[in-house]
């Protein structure tokens, strides 16, 4: 009797062979949803998720940030926009503050997710290699880990700096123009912003590609393509990000 | 060694062939012991001698010398059977994308100093020098890398057709021999590459279909459980498999298991 088996350790096939006539399915006791579900690849696919959530509100961030280009009173307007889009059909700032919750949710799950596999990665090899030379990986791949602690750090700042202006010259009773316009003369902030935002398109670089394998949607026909997407994806992103920040720092717009 | 001795039959005059190497490999006396690098000198190597000949060489030294020898794993040495993987120069099974058994001394050069450690990871405890104790792989395979079926005769061999491009993806991945280079090479000491191998090659199959939603949530479990990292899909792995086994088996397994989670399927406690 042959069977289809992993052919395996010693060369000497494992046969598994069930002593029932009939080929019986039997699903297996279900345990409760959390304490299953919490894989480490149910982990990648809350990483990937949250990620295409962030991602889709980089679009729209680096679009809006454009508008600096119009002017200080159409960026201002469009802020202004922003703080009252829905209404009236929505009081108030209700919109912005369902996307600011998802962002919240999104950037909490990113990140419990990672830090949940960092931890199982560092416990999966307390004792490191005494050589170790590396193959494969490049540095948008190296600097995930890292790279995103950083980039937390910015985020954090970036919010105080520009959208509640806590750490702002122009402190928070300016107009938006006036808060972007004073912190990137600074050259300190633009370079933090600058060294972030390239962070950030090596983290898309690295997480596209990464996104697209975890969700399952990856296959060596798409390899290319989707490594390809991801390299001009974060390109386009960062690129994007920087041209505020620089044209403020070399008097563009002021 | 005969293109040594050949060499030296046809010009007498010429020098020895042989290569001289440093070596420093991982000895370590027992699995709770503290290891260290000891540093060997090896003489007059034939760059034809597989690696695992040069260890060889390297034992009878030692055992002449009344040391202890380099304890490291190895069966066939005909790269089928998974064995005789070790860390060379910190790449898995060395600078050639084989088997450390079909290595050859010809890889490295007169004077090369060579580093030689276990495989390292938590699920993969180091039984002495080299030998590690990979049956966290057994355990893997056992929580559902198989099929279940009906003994009997032998049925008729075009009973269950299968698609040729299927036939030849699920050979692809079942060239897998479970030697831990993924694991080894991994940032994360992930064992994905090798449980995606196992997915994916009896996934494709007609046979491997009545369990497959099990199989993947079991497997994957158990994987947890044996204490390998998780893939941050780096491609470490892929790159220092021995039989080549692709990143798409990677994305296969987690589009499995998605599919599987969400149909109700749960790991066996």
């Amino acid at each position: 009797m042959r069977c289809v088996t992993s052919r395996w350790l010693g060369g000497k096939a494992r046969v598994v062979i069930a002593l029932s006539v009939v080929v019986t399915v039997t699903h297996a006791t279900r345990r409760t949803p959390k304490a299953s579900k919490t894989t480490s690849v149910f982990k990648k696919a809350v990483m990937a998720v949250s990620g295409i959530i962030l991602v889709l509100y980089l679009i729209a961030h680096v679009i809006g940030n454009l508008k600096a280009f119009s002017g200080a009173e159409s960026f201002n307007s469009y802020s202004g926009w922003i703080r009252t889009v829905g209404n009236p059909a929505l009081p108030g700032a209700t919109a912005l503050w369902v996307i600011r919750i998802v962002l919240l949710v999104a950037v909490i799950a990113h990140i419990w997710a990672a830090v949940s596999l960092w931890r199982q990665a560092k416990r999966a090899r307390p004792e490191r290699y005494v050589t170790k030379k590396a193959v494969a990986q490049n540095y948008a791949s190296r600097t995930m880990r890292w790279g995103g602690v950083i980039i937390l750090a910015f985020i954090i700042y970036h919010i105080l700096d520009l959208t509640t202006g806590t750490v702002n010259p122009e402190g928070f009773d300016s107009t938006p123009y006036d808060r972007l316009v004073a912190s990137f003369q600074n050259p300190f902030v633009t370079a933090f912003y600058a060294i972030s935002v390239i962070l950030l398109g090596m983290h898309l670089r690295h997480g596209i590609w990464s996104a697209t394998q975890t969700l399952g949607q990856s296959n060596r026909r798409r390899e290319k393509t989707v490594s390809a997407f991801a390299f001009a994806f974060a390109t386009l992103i960062t690129a994007g990000f920087l041209l505020v920040p620089l044209s403020v720092l070399f008097g563009l717009i002021d | 060694m005969t293109a040594t001795m050949q060499s030296s039959v046809g010009n007498p005059g010429a020098e020895k062939r042989g290569m001289n190497l440093t070596l420093r490999i991982w000895r370590q006396q027992g699995p709770t012991a503290k290891g260290k690098m000891v540093t060997y000198k090896i003489t007059d190597i034939s760059p034809d001698m597989s690696f695992l000949e040069m260890l060889d060489v390297l034992n009878e030294q030692l055992i002449l010398q009344g040391d202890d020898p380099v304890a490291f794993d190895h069966d066939c040495r005909e790269g089928i059977c998974g064995m005789c993987g070790v860390m060379i120069n910190g790449q898995a099974h060395g600078p050639q994308q084989t088997t450390t058994c079909q290595l050859h001394m010809r890889s490295f050069k007169d004077g090369d100093s060579i580093d030689i450690e276990p495989w390292r990871a938590t699920a993969f405890p180091v039984i002495k020098d080299l030998a590690v104790d990979r049956r966290a792989f057994d355990r893997i395979i056992q929580a559902g890398g198989y099929i279940s079926v009906p003994t009997g005769t032998a049925p008729d061999a075009h009973a269950t057709p299968v698609p040729k491009a299927d036939s030849d993806a699920a050979f692809d991945a079942a060239t897998c021999i479970g030697c831990g280079a993924c694991v080894a090479a991994c940032p994360n000491a992930s064992s994905m590459l090798f449980t995606a191998a196992k997915v994916t090659h009896l996934g494709l199959m007609p046979q491997g279909q009545p369990e497959r939603n099990d199989r993947v949530v079991n497997m994957i479990a158990q994987q947890d459980r044996e204490g390998f990292g998780g893939c941050t899909n780096i491609g470490e792995c892929s790159a220092a498999c021995p039989k080549g086994i692709s990143m798409e088996t990677i994305s296969r397994l987690n589009h499995d298991l998605l599919g599987a989670l969400r149909a109700g399927a749960r790991p066996k406690s």
